[in-house]
């Protein structure tokens, strides 16, 4: 019986999964690319007369594969080297090395392989394991279409040229590697958190991923709830009027309880793995602030040592920029304010932002309007920059 | 199999390391080269004479032309080159990490465009 058929959903639940095991098959990731792309051109042709079939993804992945042998048998009666220069080095079956045997798992430590640029690795993914465009991602990234395009080109020939592997790395290695799998995914959250909602849903669909492939991996898990506590905030950090609304303002009755549950319930079961990282850290601080029935109500003592643990995993000046933020509300703005003085962190918006609201607790208007300032000069976000604005014009005021 | 070329960065304004940190760097070095041989991912290996040692040769109007070198001055030069042979960038990677120890230099890590035999 025909039905309706949303072949698109199918494509973005799917194209990840069916590119994956295309590329282990042909060693190739654009011949894998054009064989899934032909297969689902194929299913909107037929499945609105069949209907949808009973496992969408096998039925892609087995026209994808036909189509693919279709085209090598085609191209090696007329070119056999080229058929077989364009295969990739896919290490065959028993050196399997990884601890898991999902092709996406290869595919996103491939795509987020350390001898890429960060940029390529970001966009590799959003293409091959999200199905997104290169239109799509240009426009997500501000980036002109053509500079993206020839990023991912570059990237795709990088891979085929050097041979970077297609699999999952030995255990040694893995700790690194999955370090820089789960910064590009979180690097796609921050980038939807600034203002591309699909984006932050790609980030939180490749986190569960993750985590259903490696669930011994406790930073996945971390990862995972840092991501969807701050996601449950989503509809509460904007007011009405597009501004930013930071935490302690934020109406506490429009955070999404479902997702902060689920965070909330990810953040105990890494702290009964007992294997610390700076996710699961930040996630732990996040579930804090969610605890809090009203803004007073938080446990900044508890934040403060959640602080301390993460400085020591991550001593970088950002994290000792928002310990101080602790810091101000468990020891005042006064000792907050030295910690801030300290660090070096002229360029970004926040440290200046954080050091208006110190300046203005300890009653230094004059000073607090000249930090929102600068700010603001430095400030991109629309939201932010609303936000900031208004705050300087209040100092004004007064 | 894949060829890759490993070549030493050497900055050309550092200091050189004295007699006895040289004389580590050369065992290192000959422990590294051992070892690829032992893995069977020798090719080659060896040290460049300095830049000012080079000559340029470049075509002109149908003829060569020869001029003193190097062909182009920079903050580094290539101080040495070490051929391999590995199945993938991940293997090449691991001898570029070993190379990087023994030399203390940074080492860049590149396929050639045709693959190995075997």
């Amino acid at each position: 019986m025909p039905q309706p058929v949303d072949v698109e959903a199918v494509f973005r639940a799917e194209y990840g999964r069916a590119v994956s095991v295309l590329v282990r098959f042909l060693g190739d990731i654009d011949l894998a690319e054009e064989a899934v792309q032909d297969a689902f051109a194929t299913a909107l042709g037929t499945w609105p007369r069949t209907g949808v079939p009973p496992s969408p993804a096998g039925w892609i992945i087995t026209t994808a594969r036909n189509r693919a042998l279709d085209r090598l048998r085609r191209e090696a009666k007329r070119d056999a080297r080229h058929a077989e220069a364009a295969l990739l080095h896919t290490p065959d079956a028993p050196a399997e090395e990884g601890p898991v045997r999902d092709d996406r798992l290869r595919l996103i430590f491939t795509c987020c392989h350390p001898a890429l640029a960060p940029q390529a690795r970001v966009a590799l993914t959003l293409r091959l394991l999200g199905g997104l465009t290169t239109p799509q991602i240009a426009r997500a990234f501000l980036v002109p279409e053509p500079t993206m395009a020839q990023r991912i080109v570059r990237a795709k020939a990088k891979i085929r040229d050097a041979r970077i592997p297609y699999r999952v790395p030995r255990d040694a290695d893995l700790p690194d590697r999955l370090q820089g799998v789960l910064a590009v995914v979180y690097l796609i959250f921050n980038q939807g958190y600034e203002g591309t909602p699909e984006l932050t849903s790609e980030a939180l669909r490749l986190g569960r991923l993750l985590v259903d492939l490696m669930p011994d991996e406790p930073e996945a898990l971390g990862l995972l709830a840092l991501m969807l506590l701050a996601d449950s905030r989503r509809d509460a950090r904007q007011d009405e009027h597009g501004e930013l609304v930071p935490l302690p303002e934020q109406d506490r009755a429009r955070w999404n309880r479902e997702l902060i549950a689920e965070g909330q319930s990810l953040v105990r079961r890494c702290l009964r793995r007992d294997r610390p990282g700076p996710y699961q850290i930040q996630a732990a601080i996040q579930a804090v602030h969610s605890d809090a029935a009203t803004a007073e109500a938080t446990d900044w003592g508890q934040i403060l040592r959640l602080y301390d643990q993460l400085t020591a995993f991550t001593p970088s000046p950002v994290v000792a920029l928002n310990r101080a933020v602790a810091v101000a509300e468990t020891q005042g703005p006064r000792r907050a304010l030295e910690l801030v003085d300290a660090l070096d962190l002229d360029t970004y918006h926040v440290f200046h932002a954080v050091r208006a609201d110190l300046l203005r607790r300890l009653g230094r208007d004059t000073e607090a309007v000249r930090e929102y300032e600068a700010a603001l000069e430095r400030a991109e976000n629309p939201a932010e920059r609303v936000y900031l604005e208004r705050r300087r014009r209040e100092l004004l005021r007064t | 199999m894949q060829y890759y070329l490993l070549s030493v960065i050497t900055p050309a304004d550092g200091t050189p390391p004295g007699p006895e940190a040289m004389a580590e760097i050369r065992r290192n070095l000959d422990t590294f080269h051992t070892e690829l041989r032992e893995a069977g991912a020798w090719v080659f290996a060896g040290g460049l004479h300095g830049p000012e040692t080079a000559t340029v040769l470049r075509p002109k109007d149908g003829e060569v032309l020869i001029t003193d070198g190097p062909y182009a001055e920079g903050k580094e030069y290539l101080g040495g080159i070490c051929l391999i042979k590995a199945p993938d960038l991940d293997a090449a990677l691991e001898w570029g990490r070993k190379a990087t120890r023994a030399t203390t230099l940074p080492i860049e890590v590149r396929p050639f465009l045709h693959q190995a035999d075997d």
